[in-house]
């Protein structure tokens, strides 16, 4: 029984790691949505773009000798970067002339084309990422905590406080609020909308380059398709939460990762072998739709009726 | 007057659309048995045909209902299965067993068998994922293809050698390749044929005025969900054809080759030739099929300049290249004869 109980507690610590990683993910993605109402599937790949960027400071910075998670500066300058280009070059454009569709459209080559890209660039076959953390294992009460694992827990935490904070205290966060209230009368009160959806981005995925650290300390790989499933289950979490919602956002990934993990360990017992792990991909995406028919606007929203 | 005017007009496109189809065949034919297409090439023919299927049944929900579907490769994946298990059932049971006719047939019934099958699973997604739309109805339909794609991955008979020997996670192996690149081009045809009537009529306006105004379409007495889930279904009912014949076209599946990114391909083809327009659609899907193959070098990047043409498609030109224009033989056939359009029109409004 005891190790049933520990095993458990394993599996929800687990749980709480991906779900961080995930819920900074969803972050990103909410924040754009809540500003510019498009989905940004490039922001997946984002993530991607940061662990490549580790892939190839680290063993800079370890030469120069400094600790190898300053590398996250030179991934977060990157992929703010990436961001914001991706923005003025394909998004701007298309939001100022076409429709709803063709933003979504865009969105959906620009992913295509950051990961066809990478591909080109690296190759297709997975790179290892250097060591980032290396934390001692603790032991307690007869539970393994990896150290690792609770720094990822620890920094998403942090970083979800710290953007709240941002965002509520802050005279840009304020702009940010307003913008995504209702664009043009914010414009009217003197906030400069281009920038502040500039910003939006920037931050979003300098976020992403802070997943990217995360995630790569847990599994350290980089693909040129790593952004794509996890941008899409950290899309789940932010769908789940009630997009646009930062705080909802948070307990959407959470909810997301532990599922996924506690899937992944019981639902082939539970079901008697009918339904094993293999499943938990379609498992995620069978939440997605339920939220969708059940509660569009997602955990935390509010329903919002349809003006004519 | 009009009454008798207008089929007179009908008529003659028909005769004259015909007799396109039929110069078009008579070149195929001609070529293929005087053996100056390769078996490659035919290979490429038998991919076009595929994707002009797959791209003018999306059209119907991307272009003419304005709303991006993003799991159509999940229906493609049933109607595969379905067809290649059902042919692999009737070879083991010996029935309609032997070459020519009976091969044909066999193929028609499985490729019609996978068509309805997606169609019913298109209606079981479309009536759910439809209460949505826009962004969220692209990430739901992106969600039950995935989740499509995942189930036949881990369903023992879909892998392996079928029915009998099957394993889950396996390639389904063995499958005959009974698509007959003529039977192919008339199931093309007719594909192309039936969705052209079908925009045109009664259910196409339809679709046309929900994707115009969703809410006036519906106080105006249209049932929107109904003919959302129609024009779905339409979609999903020919993708599954297409899987049918890419079945049996290339004897092995696997469930892994009908992502999302195969899907978003052929969402790239409908964006492209033109959101409504089903003439932009197929020289799309031929173009983007074929330019692969003949630029050998080219294929390695070719996802990276689809990328980047399809943004500047989407800023210079929203609706793609052709917007809603569809070429007609008739307007060909009476410009050249000398009856220009205009001329026609100025005739009926005279007649009015």
């Amino acid at each position: 029984m005891g190790t049933q109980v520990s095993i458990f507690i394993q599996q929800i610590i687990n749980g709480l790691k991906i779900g961080s990683v995930y819920a900074l993910v969803a972050l990103g993605y909410t924040m754009v949505y809540g500003i510019i109402r498009l989905i940004n599937f490039a922001h997946g790949d984002f993530i991607m773009v940061g662990s490549y960027v580790l892939l190839y400071t680290i063993p800079i910075m370890v030469a120069c000798g400094l600790p190898a998670w300053t590398a996250i500066i030179l991934a977060v300058t990157a992929c703010a970067a990436v961001g914001v280009t991706v923005e003025k070059v394909a998004y701007k454009p298309v939001r100022e002339k076409g429709t709803k569709m063709s933003a979504l459209i865009t969105a959906i080559a620009m992913s295509l084309f950051l990961e066809n890209l990478a591909q080109t660039v690296f190759g297709a076959s997975p790179k290892p990422v250097g060591t980032i953390f290396s934390f001692p294992n603790l032991e307690l009460a007869g539970i393994k905590l990896n150290g690792n694992t609770m720094l990822t827990i620890a920094i998403g935490v942090v970083m979800m406080i710290a953007l709240q904070l941002f965002v509520k205290k802050t005279k840009m966060g304020k702009a940010m609020r307003a913008v995504s209230e209702d664009g043009e009368a914010a414009i009217l009160m003197g906030i400069n909308k281009n920038r502040t959806i500039s910003i939006t981005f920037a931050i979003g995925s300098a976020l992403a380059a802070v997943a990217s650290l995360m995630y790569c300390a847990s599994y350290p790989q980089a693909t040129p398709t790593l952004g794509s499933m996890l941008g899409l289950k950290a899309f789940i979490a932010a769908v789940l939460g009630g997009i646009g919602i930062i705080p909802g956002a948070m307990l959407g990934g959470i909810v997301v990762g532990l599922v996924e993990s506690l899937t992944k360990a019981y639902i082939g017992t539970l079901t008697g072998g009918v339904i094993t792990s293999a499943f938990s991909d379609a498992i995620v995406f069978g939440i997605l739709i339920v939220v969708l028919i059940v509660k569009p606007s997602g955990i935390l929203g509010k329903n919002v009726g349809e003006k004519v | 007057m009009i009454d008798v005017k207008i089929p007179k007009e009908k008529k003659k496109g028909m005769i004259i659309n015909l007799a396109g189809v039929l110069l078009l065949f008579g070149v195929l034919v001609v070529l293929c048995e005087t053996g100056m297409l390769s078996n490659y090439i035919k290979g490429i023919l038998m991919v076009c045909g595929i994707a002009v299927i797959m791209a003018c049944s999306l059209n119907i929900t991307v272009g003419y209902m304005g709303q991006i579907a993003l799991g159509d490769c999940g229906f493609m994946a049933i109607g595969a299965y379905t067809a290649a298990l059902i042919t692999k059932a009737m070879e083991s049971g010996g029935i309609l067993v032997g070459a020519g006719a009976p091969n044909t047939l066999r193929f028609l019934i499985g490729t019609l068998a996978g068509g309805i099958l997606a169609a019913v699973f298109g209606v079981l997604v479309g009536i759910p994922a439809l209460r949505l739309r826009g962004d969220y109805l692209a990430i739901i339909t992106l969600g039950f293809g995935e989740i499509i794609r995942v189930i036949i991955q881990n369903l023992k008979f879909a892998g392996g050698k079928g029915f009998s020997e099957g394993q889950a996670g396996q390639a389904l192996i063995g499958i005959n390749r009974l698509a007959d690149l003529y039977v192919v081009f008339w199931i093309v045809v007719l594909t192309v044929v039936i969705l052209f009537t079908f925009v045109r009529s009664k259910y196409g306006r339809a679709i046309i005025a929900i994707r115009n105004d969703d809410i006036a379409a519906g106080a105006s007495g249209l049932n929107t969900t109904f003919y959302k889930v129609l024009a779905f279904t339409v979609s999903a009912f020919f993708a599954g054809i297409a899987g049918g014949i890419f079945a049996h076209y290339i004897g092995s599946l696997n469930a892994a080759s009908f992502g999302w990114l195969k899907s978003t391909e052929y969402v790239i083809m409908v964006v492209f030739g033109g959101m409504g327009s089903l003439t932009g659609s197929i020289i799309a899907a031929v173009v983007l099929s074929a330019l692969p193959e003949a630029l050998r070098s080219f294929s390695e990047y070719r996802m990276l300049v689809y990328s980047v043409a399809l943004v500047l498609v989407m800023i210079f030109k929203p609706t793609g290249l052709l917007g809603t224009y569809e070429f007609s033989l008739l307007r060909l056939f009476n410009r050249i004869t000398g009856k220009s359009g205009k001329k026609l029109a100025d005739k009926k409004q005279e007649v009015k």
